[in-house]
């Protein structure tokens, strides 16, 4: 039976791996859903034929319990809140995987060997520090709990003693071994309060990169799951889960010219100081929506950025309605999308494909970028630091280095947002400024629509 | 387990996480949300680990927290592969 087992763990192992070959396309996408969904369903039942297992009445209730909670959560849930679907089901994930070694420690502590006290003090760790960051992070993108970053003096400190110190209880358990329930349970809460060091720094701006660094946390905790079960389809999985995790993470720091050891210490997202005199005196140029849809009248070349604000304003099928109008007119569409426009790696492209916008429509930033000296309106729609000339001109700024959409070379910019604040990164934008630019103030949503009827009735 | 064990144990690890670079550095940008979902959900593996807990548990604590794993894996795996699939069905190609 052993090695049947293992046989359809392999298969399993390779189901995962093909789900992600398969993910890498458009066009075999939904294979890759599917075959990863398989690899689960294998496992599931590789371990269920295990003969030590008998207990099957819980697991039926605790599976049945999971998917009447998980089913509704991924199909009612709007697609604006697929972030903070995401960050709480990584905290469910990284729930179990701390649950399952704190329990393998209070009922085998005294017999595990130092390697495997090691992995299962590792995989505790992680699991139970997602747990909490994932929770917060969850807190923060449904803005129960404020996005902006919490911060106090000497975070840094504190956050790297509380991690500093649950190293030392680790290593002291390993070194003595034996039963010590007191430390374990010490570990625990600190591992708890950790995750919310973590986190509670990071503003809204840095979620992609939270989401996809605790990702590769919950997914490297199972793979040291896998070094104490000695599962080797747990390992695969979790590492597969934890690189991918890498690798968004490291590619959200480019798109935001930050260091990765910043995130690795939960140091982004820092209140810049907005000290800017020079705003004072400035001309910000506003018009009605009405008197705006005359530009399109024109138009040949229109490119639209979608930001958080679309997001936030539920405006992606307004926008799509815009575009429609637009194209009857002869008028031709892009969208321009940034690498961390929304609240989440890809955010803007799920939106904007749940309103029927075709996806190859959307451009991404190095593409569309050449082309907006030739574009007569650029309509940017709640989007901010992310097109921010200050980025490439001003070496003072906070944002300097970032890469942003050149949406400042346009003929003619048009700037929907609901008052003169700042961004997320706390900082004004110069754009706002540019004799090219007009504001267009207001709800997404509303302003669209205006703007729709408007160019309806011209 | 012996060292060995360990050995194979950490060559698999090295292995699948290399390969895990290979394959994510691929992925085209548009697709970055379902990715994320998906590898959350394979992320959830670790229900196998709550199954054993569970249905090795002689002790009713081992069967009580090894069934509140297997709920919060579950919701992990039945969440993540359901939403992934529905994003994937919203992309489409114009015509």
């Amino acid at each position: 039976m052993e090695n049947i087992i293992q046989f359809v763990y392999i298969a399993s192992a390779a189901l995962f791996i093909l789900s992600l070959k398969w993910m890498s396309e458009i066009k075999t996408s939904r294979w890759g859903n599917w075959a990863g969904t398989a690899g689960m369903a294998l496992a599931i039942v590789a371990t269920l034929l295990k003969p030590e297992i008998h207990g099957y009445l819980w697991i039926a209730i605790g599976i049945v319990i999971g998917a009447s909670i998980g089913t509704p959560m991924a199909m009612l849930m709007p697609m604006t809140a697929v972030p903070q679907r995401t960050a709480l089901s990584h905290a469910f994930g990284a729930l179990a995987a701390g649950i399952v070694g704190s329990t393998e420690y209070f009922l085998h502590g005294t017999n595990l060997s130092m390697p495997q006290l090691i992995v299962l003090c590792i995989e505790v760790l992680l699991g139970f520090l997602t747990f909490t960051g994932s929770l917060l992070a969850f807190g923060k993108l449904q803005e129960i709990i404020p996005t902006r970053p919490i911060l106090y003096p000497g975070r840094n400190l504190v956050s790297l003693s509380v991690f500093a110190f649950s190293l030392f209880l680790i290593a002291y358990l390993v070194i003595k071994g034996g039963s010590h329930p007191f430390l374990f349970g010490l570990i625990v809460c600190l591992s708890l309060l950790f995750g919310i060091l973590l986190v509670l720094p990071i503003g809204g701006a840095d979620m992609p990169t939270v989401i996809s660094i605790l990702n590769a946390y919950a997914g490297l905790s199972s793979s040291f799951m896998g070094f104490l079960l000695n599962n080797k389809l747990l390992i695969i999985a979790g590492a597969l889960d934890g690189s991918s995790g890498l690798i968004l993470s490291i590619q959200m720091c480019k798109a935001m010219n930050r260091s990765f050891t910043n995130v690795l210490f939960g140091g982004v997202g820092q209140v810049l100081e907005v000290a800017d005199p020079s705003r004072d005196g400035k001309i910000v140029k506003s018009l009605s929506p009405k008197e705006a849809s005359i530009l399109f009248e024109a138009a040949k070349k229109v490119v639209i950025v979608p930001g958080y604000g679309m997001a936030a304003a539920q405006a992606q099928h307004v926008v799509k309605e815009l575009t429609d109008v637009l194209e009857n007119r002869n008028i031709e569409v892009k969208f321009a999308i940034h690498p961390v426009a929304g609240r989440m790696p890809g955010h803007m492209n799920v939106l904007l494909a749940e309103a029927d916008v075709p996806y190859d429509k959307l451009v991404e930033m190095e593409e569309i970028n050449p082309l907006f000296p030739e574009t007569d309106i650029v309509l940017v729609v709640g989007a901010n630091d992310i097109t921010n000339p200050a980025a490439r001109k001003n070496p003072g700024s906070p944002l300097y280095g970032m890469p942003i959409l050149d949406v400042d070379k346009a003929k003619q910019i048009l700037f929907i947002k609901r008052s003169m604040s700042t961004g997320f990164a706390g900082i004004d934008n110069d754009l706002f400024y540019s004799p090219k630019t007009i504001m267009l103030f207001g709800d997404a949503k509303k302003v669209l629509n205006e703007l729709l009827i408007s160019i309806n009735s011209n | 387990m012996t060292l060995s064990d360990w050995i194979t144990n950490l060559y698999v690890f090295v292995l699948a996480s290399f390969l895990g670079l290979e394959l994510i550095r691929n992925v085209s940008r548009l697709l970055h949300t379902p990715l994320m979902s998906l590898t959350n959900a394979i992320s959830s593996i670790s229900l196998v680990g709550s199954l054993a807990l569970t249905g090795e548990g002689e002790k009713t604590w081992v069967i009580v927290l090894g069934t509140i794993a297997i709920i919060a894996s579950s919701i992990n795996a039945v969440g993540g592969f359901l939403i992934t699939d529905r994003i994937l069905k919203m992309f489409r190609k114009s015509k």
